[in-house]
């Protein structure tokens, strides 16, 4: 640490920090524009000037900007000096000059980093008299509002969207007083890391257009902690709510997951919680073959599910990576462990049970974003991170840029020095290498790509591993061109400090995720200290469903078949999405009666003889695994209106009404986890993922509301003046009201970020221990997979090569941003950025079959027939066809699977 | 992009030039407006193409420099210098003497597309204000008459359609 002077006094600060940094850890306010926590500094805004003294005896000093001196020992300088703290406040004034001041009717307006850093230096007298400059705004799609007369010229956003994300359609146009952010022309912004923008934003060029459409001001919305449930990353959200729906959702720092950023999909996906098809009433199905339902009273209900319940001569359940923890342990607990299923077809569970196999063995566990952002040579084998887990590819983006600024003199540039570092680096790339049947959105970093079927991406994984270290079995009948680059990648892998091999379940492939693990122990006996394992997988939950470890589907329809089960209990899960359409509609048949809970209405739902109408996660409490095996709390923003109960509720309530257990044991989440800890000693620490429901700070609980919360009286004058007693919460230590604690709470239980003089979010500074470094009192969550030191682990067999075969093609699932997630899909903004269905085929194939791009496409895959239109991939092999997986309204499941063209 | 020959052959000699195709951005939009007279959009796209850009890159260049030009102009250029000494040496009545000549305004393109009037920054010919730039040759020490018959004759030079240079610009 280097010891500083700011204003004569001394403090402590991190000499690889600069100034702004280092004052802002301090706790000292001064204003900043383009400097970010994640972008660095470019010295641009000239806002956060400070003077800086030679030595003690230097009583003139200079004018510097905090942001571009890195700290040193003896660094001596004054916030308070009147010249700086008046050049500070020209600076915003002459940013002003041409700022609309339309506070009122902004979106920003409260929230806006401008309007705070205006307040902050004290400027509050308009001198320029003249005609604002205006410009013409562009619609730039579903997600994103333009604003551009609000502009101040931070450069933040093309930083962000250009350099940081790797957008090529967002840019700074033009010159001088009319610089102009915007697209070439009107229309979609194409980068699925858009949405971040409303937050890189300093004011209100770009804001939110979904929270438009039910705008409420930040300080009127009632926010929870929460968990995005669209992939399995597990950002921390913000949830925050109005007249009982979910507003928006904003990033919750998370020091090792998702830092400062969220991608679309979890940001703009929120909306399907208020979608027309969200079930909120109990239905029942007195004919399940015809479309007749009835809405029920929940005591109507539980007395059916009684009655079914007692006819049953058994009961299985269906568990699903998309519901919490609890829900499903619940649902285990209620049904019994061998009547459990994880809710996966078998050719998913295998893949999924050898993941998680993979990240129990890994050395270190799991790796996390965090880590991947420090990787400095990175093999991808059998994912497509941006469409499976995209906030990874945000990070993967990053890590490149490591390679080169380790090799030489970059190491002497400071990170934090942005400007330096990209003139330094200019286009090198570290070695990133990318095996995937087609192209990629990272494929302009890669160093190199090996784009085949899942077994010949599995053997090139294997091949590098016996690259590495010869102990690992090698790979006979390798191609030239393959084996190559199987070297050039353990070349890479070796010579790198942190490498990292990121691998998932997207193909289905247990070769592919054993021969990632061979390579990550290859690494390790070679003596590559800093080897990780980074796994991808595809919900929420899939890990901790996983960790029950239930059955596969296939499991329970023989059990269905032998007559040892005839009822079903299905949690969340639509398994018209898991089989294909006939083996479903046989389980479905099979089972006497069904009992279903989820939050929308799915084809299965539509089956049940029971439908319970589940909270999403803004109606729930619950745990989510994350893809590295963290458990995760998510809050409810919402309490559950109408008959809507958190799914494990549900369950508890059931199991009380038929017996199973005694009234009230489950009716409390920390009940749910006691008993969770109890039975799985490998998901106890879930336990402590937050704190529990008693937890209190002077005896008070944490608000979900800000303490400037209005209208609590009006908001239901339309139907009594009446204010109604707040909704209490029996799951955790927040309430849903302004009272309370009105310090900051534990980070796992942050609702807003908010700091006096600090509206908008980059009040976040105040929450972390130090600018951008752990939140402060440690990161929430808790990871339940430790890893395993360097133990040996036997890999499987490696795959053969894949025969060559012109009568059928392997169709390979691949995967959309958007489209792909259940949830997300039925949000309508993110519905509009689905693509039309396609199948993906190489050129060579469709001349083959004297197809081209658009025409209609028959396949018969298995027992199931697919039409869709052609869409000619170049980067695609032949012999394979790509099939987009889960796309609302005909998902394809069961891939990959070999498909035979019918004309 | 209908280019003429060696417009081509002098791009295709300019890109190797460069570690980074992208590099030579710069040297082939000279090129395009000195063949075109300007840079259309259509030219943006194929020098995008030609380096490997997506478009808006090129049009970020082609936006951010005031002498890349997105809209023909007359037949000859004049920019005439509105910087201190210039001005103060009557380089506004210059100005007026332009406009009523050619019956436009400063910014725009005469009627009879003989010329188009600019203002520049300074011409770092100070000692000599006020200056003007015909194309690529300096006129200095303007005086009203002086620049009453560089009108006159540049007016003439279009009537009679003599070719004496590209249609306004550099070459």
């Amino acid at each position: 640490m280097a010891t500083i002077t700011i204003d004569g006094q001394s403090y402590e600060a991190d000499p690889s920090a600069n100034l702004l940094q280092a004052a802002l850890t301090l706790g000292f306010d001064l204003p900043y524009f383009c400097w970010h926590p994640a972008l660095g500094s470019v010295g641009a805004c000239r806002q956060c000037a400070v003077r800086q003294y030679r030595d003690e005896e230097d009583t003139t000093g200079q004018i510097v900007m905090a942001c571009m001196v890195p700290v040193a020992d003896g660094l001596r300088c004054s916030i308070v000096e009147p010249e700086a703290a008046e050049f500070r406040a020209e600076v915003i004034e002459w940013l002003m000059s041409n700022h609309p001041h339309d506070c009122p009717v902004c979106d920003e307006g409260g929230e806006c980093h401008l309007q705070d850093m205006t307040v902050m230096t004290g400027h509050c007298k308009r001198r320029f008299r003249f005609p604002k400059r205006t410009f013409r705004n562009q619609y730039l799609g579903p997600f994103i509002n333009h604003e551009m007369n609000r502009c101040i010229q931070c450069y933040r956003c093309v930083r962000f969207y250009g350099d940081y994300a790797g957008g090529s359609d967002l840019v700074a146009m033009a010159a001088h007083n009319h610089v102009y952010f915007g697209r070439h022309e009107e229309g979609i912004l194409e980068n699925e890391f858009s949405g971040n923008l409303v937050e890189i934003c300093p004011t209100g060029v770009f804001t939110d257009k979904t929270l438009k459409h039910h705008y409420s001001r930040k300080w009127d919305m009632v926010s929870s902690p929460s968990v995005c449930s669209h992939c399995a990353v597990g950002c921390n959200t913000i949830a925050s709510t109005r007249y009982g729906s979910v507003r928006r959702i904003l990033n919750r720092y998370h020091h090792d997951i998702n830092g400062y950023f969220l991608c679309d999909r979890g940001r703009f996906g929120y909306t399907f919680t208020d979608a027309a098809d969200r079930l909120r009433r109990p239905l029942l199905h007195p004919d399940r073959e015809r479309d007749v339902e009835t809405v029920a009273e929940p005591a109507e209900a539980m007395k059916r599910i009684r009655e079914i319940f007692s006819e049953a001569t058994g009961v299985a359940g269906i568990g699903s990576p998309r519901a919490s923890l609890e829900s499903n342990y619940a649902l285990r607990n209620l049904v019994g462990s061998g009547r459990f299923s994880s809710g996966l077809p078998r050719i998913e569970h295998d893949a999924t049970t050898a993941l998680l196999e993979a990240m129990r063995n890994a050395p270190d566990g799991p790796g996390s974003l965090r880590d991947a952002e420090r990787a400095d040579a990175v093999l991808i084998l059998g994912e497509d991170p941006n469409n499976t887990a995209p906030r990874l590819a945000l990070a993967l983006r990053q890590s490149v840029r490591n390679e080169p600024i380790r090799a030489d003199a970059g190491s002497r540039i400071p990170r934090w020095h942005d400007r330096a570092i990209r003139d330094f680096v200019q286009d090198r790339k570290g070695p990133l290498f990318i095996a995937w049947p087609a192209s990629t959105r990272l494929d302009d970093l890669a160093a190199g790509t090996h784009r085949a079927a899942p077994d010949e991406i599995a053997r090139l994984g294997f091949a590098v591993a016996h690259a590495i270290d010869p102990q690992s079995p090698a790979v006979t009948d390798l191609d030239d061109s393959a084996s190559d680059l199987a070297s050039r990648i353990a070349r890479a892998l070796k010579e790198a400090d942190r490498p990292m091999v990121v691998s998932g379940t997207a193909l289905r492939s247990p070769a592919i995720i054993a021969a990632a693990a061979a390579t990550v122990h290859a690494l390790r006996r070679t003596g590559s200290g800093g080897s990780s394992f980074l796994a991808v997988a595809p919900e929420a939950n899939t890990i901790g469903d996983a960790m029950l470890e239930g059955a596969p589907l296939e499991t329970l329809e023989q059990q269905l078949e032998s007559g040892e089960v005839d009822t079903l209990v299905i949690l969340e899960n639509d398994i018209y999405r898991r089989l294909p359409a006939p083996a479903t509609d046989r389980i479905i048949s099979k089972a006497r009666r069904i009992i279903a809970l989820d939050s929308i209405a799915t084809a299965t739902t539509n089956r049940a003889d029971v439908v319970l109408p589940a909270g999403s996660f803004a109606e729930s409490d619950g745990t989510f695994v994350n893809h590295e095996g963290r458990a995760q709390r998510f809050f409810q923003p919402l309490p559950p209106a109408g008959d809507v109960l958190e799914a494990w509720r549900w369950i508890g309530r059931i199991a009380a009404e038929t017996g199973t257990s005694k009234q009230n044991e489950w009716d409390r989440l920390d009940r749910v986890l006691t008993a969770l800890a109890r039975d799985c000693p490998e998901l106890a620490p879930a336990r402590d993922a937050a704190p529990d429901a008693a937890f209190r700070a002077n005896g008070q609980r944490f608000p979900r509301a800000p303490r400037r919360f209005s209208g609590r009286t009006s908001i239901l004058s339309h139907l009594s003046v009446h204010e109604p007693k707040p909704p209490e919460d029996s799951d955790s230590p927040l309430s849903f009201t302004m009272e309370g604690h009105s310090g900051q709470p534990p980070a796992a239980l942050v609702s807003h970020y908010w700091s006096p003089g600090w509206n908008s979010s980059q009040a976040l500074n105040k929450f972390q221990s130090e600018v951008a470094g752990p939140a402060r009192g440690g990161d929430p969550g808790a990871r339940l997979i430790p890893g395993n030191g360097p133990n040996e682990r036997p890999s499987t067999a490696i795959p053969a090569p894949v025969p060559d075969d012109d009568q059928t093609l392997l169709a390979v699932p691949c995967y959309e941003v958007f489209g792909s997630d259940e949830l997300s899909a039925r949000a309508p903004a993110v519905a509009e950025r689905i693509p039309k269905p396609y199948v993906a085929l190489a050129p060579t194939d469709a001349e083959h079959h004297g197809l081209d791009s658009g025409d209609s496409l028959n396949l018969l895959i298995g027992e199931l027939r697919v039409s869709a239109p052609v869409r000619l991939d170049p980067k695609l092999p032949p012999g394979l066809c790509g099939i987009p997986a889960g796309m609302p309204g005909w998902s394809v499941p069961h891939l990959p699977a070999r498909a035979s063209v019918v004309t | 992009m209908n280019l003429r020959a060696e417009t081509m052959e002098h791009i295709d000699a300019t890109i190797p030039r460069y570690p980074h195709k992208r590099s030579a951005v710069m040297p082939l939009l000279h090129a395009v407006q000195r063949d075109q007279g300007y840079i259309s959009n259509e030219a943006i796209a194929w020098v995008a193409g030609k380096l490997g850009l997506e478009p808006v890159n090129v049009y970020e260049v082609v936006t951010f420099y005031p002498f890349f030009r997105q809209a023909p102009i007359g037949r000859r250029h004049i920019r005439l210098c509105r910087t201190l000494s210039c001005a103060l040496c009557g380089g506004f009545g210059i100005a007026e003497v332009l406009e009523e000549a050619f019956e436009c305004r400063m910014g725009e393109t005469a009627p009879d597309g003989s010329a188009t009037l600019e203002w520049a920054e300074c011409l770092a010919s100070c000692d000599k204000g006020p200056v003007l730039m015909l194309d690529d040759d300096l006129h200095e020490n303007l005086t009203e008459e002086g620049v009453r018959e560089l009108a006159r004759t540049i007016r003439a030079e279009n009537a009679e359609g003599s070719d004496s240079s590209m249609t306004g610009n550099n070459s």
